[in-house]
């Protein structure tokens, strides 16, 4: 059952990717927490659950002319080097400490969001 | 040099947190560089494929990557990521945005009690 729902969780975050240019690490997060494992190992699955989606959504994307390829270069190659300080700091907190980070992210995240969705009709 | 700005926020906190980045990323291209809506969620998610490379690999050398959760969660996601970018170019999102905002609350408010 749980598995059933982890799947469906993973096809919501696929739908998210496309609509909202997260990669599903936001729903990715909590679903793995919710199967037993740690914050620490939940994030870093994540990450890597995160690749195939990015991949295909950038192909579709892409196609519709939308992925400006400059820009995307610029940003992945700077952020590439300061995740690696992002794994350094997550490595040296607590699990706990990491996780209350990661709901404050999910505040901010669905303020932002709820934000968005006023103003577009405004 | 803002695009420059942008990466170094949303790989740090991308790394850290779990989560692609385009959460950090998408709002930033909106409001600085000028991109529009779907411009920017397309070139974010670009950037999370290589951002997610790098801290898969780090956080591996821990041993915090658990391949079999990934596929899990991960295959589905990328099945169904191409209907949604399909449905992208023609829906108005808002009731959908509102929802998701209220069900994220809910989350972190799960996750502080944990």
């Amino acid at each position: 059952m749980t598995y059933v729902l982890a799947v469906l969780l993973g096809l919501a975050a696929g739908v998210l990717a496309g609509m909202f240019g997260v990669g599903g690490g936001i729903l990715f997060v909590p679903t793995l927490i919710a199967l037993g494992l740690d914050q620490h190992d939940a994030i870093g699955t994540s990450l890597l659950a995160i690749i195939p989606t990015a991949l295909i959504g950038t192909w579709r994307q892409a196609r519709y002319g939308n992925v400006r390829v400059r820009a995307a270069v610029i940003l992945g190659l700077v952020a590439a080097a300061s995740a690696q300080g992002g794994v350094a700091l997550a490595e040296s907190l607590s699990d706990g400490t990491l996780r209350r980070l990661f709901a404050g992210l999910l505040v901010l995240v669905a303020a932002q969001i709820a934000w968005r969705a006023r103003h577009r009709e405004a | 040099m803002r695009l420059v700005l942008i990466g170094l926020t949303a790989g740090f906190f991308s790394a850290l947190l779990g989560v692609g980045g385009g959460i950090v990323i998408v709002p930033l291209l909106l409001l600085y560089c000028a991109f529009d809506a779907r411009s920017a969620t397309a070139t974010s998610l670009a950037a999370i494929g290589v951002i997610a490379v790098s801290g898969v690999i780090a956080y591996a050398l821990h041993g915090d990557v658990r391949v079999e959760y990934a596929a899990l969660v991960g295959l589905p996601a990328a099945v169904s990521v191409v209907g949604a970018t399909a449905l992208q170019q023609r829906l108005k999102t808002r009731t959908i945005e509102l929802l998701f905002a209220a069900f994220l609350f809910g989350v972190a408010i799960w996750l502080f009690v944990k």
